[in-house]
């Protein structure tokens, strides 16, 4: 069940430039599962709208969710001066969130690009608790790593830099060929192009691809219609092909959306 | 403590409404609300046909508030009959569609249908910015908006509500000609239309270019046109415009709206019309008030 509700800040630190880890003390833990997300509200009256953030980790034992974020205008610098003990508005939980079915007793590939890499997070712990073996594939711009070390207890780890500084250099597609990864399903979040790039790379070798989308949204809920995206067929909620990011998904099937 | 107000003889037991467009069929916002405790639900716009809306990015925040271009997606009056439709009865609440078309045609199709069901009132949505025809077409100009609300309550089986828009010189004219053509009450205010640029693309941050702004940004210039045309006409008028709280509801009851509608602050909180209904319990019992009608146009000169 949604609900907007105050949560406690456990803890906020810096990761690499620009890129915040924050830990929530709120019951929606229990209820967050991989690649689902949450609004989070600013104290500000002028930024009214929950800003949506995927969920990096989900404890569900101490009650607690991890949020990494990137800095990317106002509402999140607020989010990243917040310091243990504050309070937050949330919402949630928000999503639909990966399958942990699809990535069972198949060959499984996790990919994040960048700010998508987070998600990947909790859908590599689910995964790899379910028995899962997994490649983990992880692309950033540069040498910044940011959440790396914890991906590694979790499935087999390639990292890909896009100035080449550290393992391959190039993207997530690059270390899929260098490597002589197979795959039956991809499991992805990241920018635009990364999630297009892959959508065609599924469609080629005919294998499963589940990605992440976003979109500027509103509500979060489905109320408003303002995240859209277009899909292959008449969805079941709206008769237009536009499926609703912030419920139908953000996770899709790719050869369901058109990007 | 009477809470009750009617609109051309429809009784609704407290005047706290959802706004056209933010509420869904209010499948979303029953995981939060008991629609049981709502005055009305009234529904997003419903088309002849399904509808699929403008381009993204179609939000956008700004100061307080927030401008969207949604177009009206819609999935039509078929899909409203067989699915939304029986999910609102199932609660006690009445329920206001919200009716949007291109042509005279397209909107007298819609209120055609919903005359063989048992909906309460119809709202016709003639004040829409964000698309390009039909919609606030109609609303802009006194005589096409006289000309579809008489051609409309020929056909209409309900009570008409007509949706006004702020985007024209003088709102109370509006109303006017739309109860000349025997509309039965009036809402105001839709969105004003704005604009949001971003600097650092140099680009337009809605794809539309244009938006309609709501939330408790444009609050004061809702509550002033309310109070304009409520002392403007006689048929009752609904007020809405960046309602967050019950004070903000009262404003509006005592600028003369006989019913108030919550919008733009479902998306920022959830809950916020059922605070609305307790808040504005607690204001009458606190100062008194017996009948809330002692409230509508309360506002002393």
């Amino acid at each position: 069940m949604k609900k907007k509700v105050q949560a406690k800040i456990l803890s906020q630190q810096k990761l690499a430039e620009g890129i915040y880890d924050m830990w929530l003390a709120t019951d929606l833990a229990k209820e967050a599962g991989a690649g689902q997300f949450i609004g989070i509200y600013t104290g500000r009256e002028a930024h009214l709208l929950p800003r949506p953030i995927s969920i990096c980790e989900a404890d569900k034992e101490k009650g607690a969710l991890r949020v990494v974020y990137r800095v990317a205008g106002e509402g999140t610098a607020e989010f990243s001066t917040w310091q243990a003990g504050d309070k937050a508005e949330i919402l949630g939980v928000l999503g639909n969130g990966y399958s942990i079915e699809a990535g069972c007793g198949k060959r499984t590939v996790l990919m994040g690009g960048g700010i998508g890499i987070p998600p990947m997070l909790q859908l590599a712990k689910e995964l790899s608790g379910a028995g899962v073996e997994t490649d983990i594939i992880l692309g950033y711009r540069d040498n910044q790593l940011f959440l790396k070390e914890e991906f590694e207890k979790y499935g087999r780890l390639h990292v890909a830099t896009e100035d080449g500084s550290v393992g391959t250099k190039g993207n997530v597609l690059t270390v899929m060929e260098r490597e002589q990864i197979e795959a039956d399903v991809i499991m992805a979040c990241g920018p635009m192009p990364m999630l297009r790039a892959i959508k065609s790379y599924a469609r080629d070798r005919q294998i499963k691809a589940y990605i992440s989308l976003e979109e500027r949204m509103a509500c979060g809920v489905g109320a408003c219609l303002g995240c859209v995206c277009k899909t292959t067929h008449k969805d079941g909620h709206s008769h237009v092909n536009n499926a609703r990011i912030c419920t139908d998904g953000p996770v899709f099937d790719a050869k369901e959306v058109e990007i | 403590m009477n809470t009750k107000v009617t609109i051309a003889g429809v009784e609704f037991k407290n005047p706290v409404m959802t706004a056209s467009g933010t509420f869904g069929s209010g499948m979303e916002y029953g995981e939060f609300v008991d629609l049981n405790q709502l005055g009305a639900v009234v529904t997003k716009g419903v088309a002849n046909v399904p509808w699929p809306g403008n381009p993204v990015p179609r939000v956008a925040e700004t100061y307080g508030g927030m401008l969207n271009a949604i177009g009206l997606q819609n999935p039509g009056i078929d899909v409203f009959i067989e699915r939304d439709l029986p999910f609102l009865r199932q609660f006690d609440t009445k329920v206001i569609v919200n009716v949007c078309g291109k042509s005279v045609e397209d909107y007298l199709a819609v209120v055609e249908r919903l005359g063989d069901t048992d909906v309460d009132m119809l709202e016709i949505n003639v004040s829409c910015p964000n698309v390009k025809e039909g919609a606030i077409a109609f609303g802009q100009k006194a005589e096409s908006l006289y000309d579809i609300t008489s051609r409309i309550k020929a056909k209409a089986k309900q009570p008409v509500i007509m949706k006004l828009s702020p985007n024209v010189t003088d709102i109370t004219e509006m109303a006017k000609a739309a109860e000349a053509a025997g509309a039965d009450a009036v809402s105001l205010i839709n969105t004003l239309t704005g604009m949001k640029i971003d600097i650092h693309k140099r680009s337009f941050v809605l794809a539309n270019k244009t938006g309609g702004l709501s939330g408790p940004a444009i609050k004061p210039v809702a509550v002033r046109m309310v109070y304009q045309v409520s002392h403007g006409v006689k048929i009752p008028v609904i007020g809405m415009g960046g309602i967050a709280s019950a004070e903000d509801a009262i404003e509006f009851l005592l600028a003369g709206a006989s019913a108030v509608a919550v919008g733009a602050m479902n998306f920022v909180n959830p809950y916020t019309t059922a605070e609305v209904v307790k808040g504005i319990e607690a204001y009458m019992e606190k100062y008194g008030v017996e009948d809330i009608g002692e409230l509508i146009g309360g506002v002393r000169e």
